[in-house]
């Protein structure tokens, strides 16, 4: 069998792509952005969530929320390192994420303004994102494959520690409670726009899904995300921001109102309320680091011959 | 001998609840501001760490107390005055040579005082002593390997180091000072003196100046008060933001 043959019947027969098997030119390069920008997603929100660290209410809440910053930092790690299986570094990723030249998920780009945005966060975030990433643990390619399964149970972690938080919010005063109805007001539309633009608008789509990449449409995993959201919102007395969210009996799916596109490709495009400042924050990090990351390199360079005493 | 009161046996837990609790407010600004991701990942960790020690801490303390304050109320319920940590754990923060040489200085001293209050007489604070010398032994080989690759890497690294040092140096005498609480305390059984701890701390610092090619700064000043709850200005706005929701909705739940 030629590399193109064998490349084809590993996808007829539902299997894993690994890092030496012969791919395409294009399914190499969809699957570096796709990785990456999902990378760069994981490392960008620690922002919003980090805002929140040293306010976090109790000591409690602060240990798990620093606790979930690290997780993600980990999976940006865990991503990277599948990108890099496919012949990019991480450096050159993060140089394109730094010019702008990749993108991250736009939901990290809306400000953390409240305690219980961390709570909104963790249930319709991850929440999101969990609806996926389940999807693309059944993806062709297997290291991206199998960072989706480590990354999912960590991110369920986080999603029933968001809803947690909400949890107790409306069981609380009622200026908990407010606080948490405003931050499902806020963060509830850009949670749907996180599956991205309708199947009909999508050009990516048809392609990944041929490669096995992308199993699901962007609808659906949608529409998923709604049915399963929408009873956890009555479960905490909280009301969806969408007149138009109805149960719709024949299908037996939740349907919703519009989608404000304008909206949705504004913040891609750079014009959210935080893009900047995400962008810089990374950037100003990344710089300030310069001098350790040389001083580290000329120390391993001018010790590489001695035995490591240190540590 | 004096029987020893609550008060003392309170105010030694406190003393050391406060420090790490100060420390991981500090290093939790620090995440996601690191050199490399790996970094961001270690000072979290450390600074979780450090956050469930000073929990357990400031949990026993409040149950020693008649009004059983919470680890809440003690955290964010206490004004500047009643704080009892090192200046040394306050210092705001720098660059990330000011971050390694202040976690590295401190983390010297921190893993000796496990080693020895494993053996206290108060079984809480030895089982406390044991769960944290495990992970002290960590964190001071990751900030000590910091030191050494930063002050023998490049000459700008050298620089930056050289001067942290400097400029943390004055707050690291505080460390080793006894006062009435610990000689009590001592003398109890239940804590160690201070000063018992420099000779082992100042073998393990100067070594590793040396390895790092820096040079220690003399002793001439030396900054003190953080036990009595005479602060630098800068932990008034840390507890500012650490306290702002306690304060804002008193007696809410999260
Ligand atoms: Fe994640
Ligand atoms: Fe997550």
């Amino acid at each position: 069998m030629t590399g193109p043959e064998r490349f084809q019947s590993i996808l007829d027969e539902d299997g894993k792509i690994e890092p030496k098997d012969w791919m395409p030119d294009g399914y190499r390069k969809t699957l570096i952005r796709q990785i990456a920008q999902h990378a760069h997603s994981e490392v960008i929100g620690m922002q919003p969530e980090g805002n929140w660290i040293a306010r976090a209410p109790s000591l409690h809440r602060k240990a798990i929320l620093m606790a979930k910053v690290q997780d993600e930092a980990g999976h940006g790690l865990y991503l990277y390192s599948a990108a890099e299986t496919l012949g990019v570094s991480r450096d050159e990723l993060v140089d394109l994420l730094h010019r702008g030249k990749h993108k991250y998920s736009s939901i990290f780009n809306y400000p953390t303004l409240s305690w219980a945005d961390i709570g909104a966060i963790g249930w319709l975030v991850d929440g999101a994102a969990i609806t996926n990433q389940v999807m693309l643990t059944r993806c062709s390619y297997g290291p991206y494959s199998r960072a989706m399964v480590r990354i999912c149970k960590e991110e369920s972690f986080h999603q029933r520690q968001g809803y947690e938080i909400l949890l107790t919010l409306v069981n609380g005063t009622a200026e908990q409670k407010a606080m948490a109805q405003d931050a499902l007001d806020r963060w509830w539309w850009p949670a749907l726009m996180m599956f991205g633009p309708h199947d009909a608008d999508s050009t990516h789509s048809e392609q990944s899904t041929a490669w096995n990449i992308k199993r699901m449409s962007n609808d659906a995993l949608r529409q998923q995300f709604v049915d399963m959201t929408v009873p956890q919102a009555q479960y905490l007395g909280l009301e969806i921001p969408d007149p138009d969210l109805s149960w719709n009996a024949d299908t037996s799916h939740w349907d919703s109102g519009p989608i404000d596109w304008d909206e949705f490709w504004r913040v891609v495009k750079g014009d959210g309320p935080m893009n900047r400042e995400r962008l810089e924050h990374k950037r100003k990090a990344w710089d300030d680091g310069a001098w350790v990351r040389e001083a580290a390199e000329a120390y391993a360079a001018k010790h590489a011959d001695q035995p490591r005493r240190v540590a | 001998m004096t029987v020893i009161s609550r008060d003392t046996l309170f105010a030694y837990v406190l003393r050391h609840g406060d420090d790490c609790l100060i420390l991981s407010q500090r290093l939790g600004d620090l995440i996601s501001r690191a050199p490399e991701l790996e970094e961001d990942i270690a000072l979290a960790n450390i600074a979780l760490d450090i956050l469930g020690i000073g929990r357990l801490l400031l949990q026993y303390a409040g149950e020693l107390e008649a009004e059983e304050r919470s680890e809440d109320d003690l955290a964010f319920g206490r004004t500047e005055r009643e704080f009892t940590n090192l200046l040394l754990v306050e210092t705001p923060n720098g660059d990330f040579a000011h971050t390694m040489v202040r976690q590295y200085l401190f983390d010297a001293y921190q893993d000796l005082l496990w080693n020895r209050l494993v053996d206290s007489s108060d079984e809480t604070i030895a089982g406390i002593a044991g769960k944290a010398r495990k992970e002290s032994r960590y964190h001071l080989r990751h900030s000590r390997s910091w030191v050494v690759r930063l002050g023998d890497g490049t000459a700008e690294s050298n620089r930056r180091m050289q001067q942290a040092l400097e400029s943390v140096w004055r707050f690291t005498g505080e460390m080793f000072i006894d006062d009435e609480i610990d000689r009590a305390a001592a003398e109890a059984g239940f804590g160690v003196l201070p000063s018992s701890l420099s000779d082992a701390w100042n073998h393990e610092v100067t070594t590793t100046i040396e390895t790092a090619t820096l040079s220690r700064p003399d002793d001439s000043s030396i900054r003190t008060g953080g036990r009595d709850g005479r602060h630098s200005e800068s932990i008034g706005p840390l507890l500012a933001e650490m306290q702002h929701m306690y304060r804002s909705f008193p007696g809410a739940s999260w």
